[in-house]
């Protein structure tokens, strides 16, 4: 299980991502600055971490998806790799057109950074194997623009095949009506076509530790970790 | 040659930004204003003189970059 986190400028969740992904894999990540044109051989999974990458100019994620590395990193999801964004890569996902839709604004306007429940809605990726279906997790939420949104046509597909990985819900497993930021259908993360790429705009790559909040984001990273071994 | 784009998000997007100026304008007592909608300007300096090729980069410029059009139209004028 071979992992690389992709670095921006202006990336701040890259060593989280790491850490997570040690945890669960028990090898080190690989830190790949978004100037290079290649990722390591081998590289099973690559993660485009949180925080705000150029500054978030033009719009949240743009100009990364422009960068060199991204071209590596549209190939290796053409071949069936594994590819995880994580907030602003969630941002700079939708931005390459590797996953469907936009991110917005918060509708409410208010960076939100607080503890969030979601529910896990699609299991049998290999992002989801050690979660239950419509198991409900804790995890945290940091950011202003992740308002979800897809053209009518775009949604119910998204909808109809089943790739709406994670919802907002209160601690019950109810749905929340646009929280916290407006998004349409309360999707908090979505899959590619072939389940092989995730954004998500919550971090569940900072609660793999008890001793900072809980576990409950440790599952994805295990589930990635262990789907590298079965195959 | 100058030139200037224009992007602004599309009519079926919500533009919460807009309505948060909307509202406030109303609140200065400008009671006329029935929306505001939001955008951006880019203007740009390029080499050459053939307009119809200006036109066309800056276009193929919007498609690739400047406009996300998913959510984004955007309009290009050039000067002179």
């Amino acid at each position: 299980m071979k992992s690389a986190v992709i670095l921006f400028p202006g990336s701040n969740r890259e060593r989280d991502a790491a850490r997570a992904l040690k945890a669960a894999t028990g090898r080190e990540s690989e830190i790949i600055w978004h100037g290079e044109t290649a990722l390591p051989d081998g590289t099973d999974i690559v993660v485009l971490p949180g925080g705000f990458s150029y500054g978030d100019y033009l719009r949240c994620g743009a100009i990364a998806a422009r960068s060199p590395v991204m071209e590596a990193v549209r190939a290796h999801a053409n071949r069936g790799g594994l590819v995880l964004g994580i907030c602003n890569g969630f941002q700079i996902l939708v931005e390459s057109g590797l996953l469907p839709g936009a991110l917005l604004r918060n509708s409410h306007l208010k960076f939100v950074c607080r503890m969030q429940h979601l529910k896990v809605e699609r299991v049998g990726t290999p992002f989801t194997r050690d979660y239950r279906q419509g198991q409900v997790v804790e995890v945290a939420v940091a950011h202003g623009d992740g308002n979800y949104l897809a053209d009518p046509e775009t949604l119910a597909r998204i909808e109809g095949e089943g790739l709406v990985a994670f919802r907002y819900c209160d601690a019950s497993g109810n749905h929340l009506e646009g929280s916290p930021n407006g998004s349409m259908n309360a999707i908090a993360g979505v899959y590619s076509e072939k389940l092989n790429v995730l954004g998500m705009m919550p971090h569940p790559e900072n609660l793999i530790d008890p001793l900072v909040g809980g576990t409950d984001g440790l599952g994805l990273f295990t589930s990635i970790a262990g789907g590298a071994r079965a195959a | 040659m100058k030139a200037r784009v224009t992007v602004t998000l599309k009519t079926s997007v919500l533009d919460p930004q807009g309505k948060a100026i909307e509202g406030s304008l109303r609140s200065l007592g400008f009671d006329g204003v029935e929306s505001v909608r939001q955008g951006k300007v880019f203007d740009l300096e390029v080499a050459g003189e053939d307009k119809a090729k200006a036109e066309a980069d800056i276009k193929a410029m919007c498609e690739k970059l400047l406009a996300n059009t998913v959510i984004e139209s955007y309009r290009v004028e050039i000067a002179g």
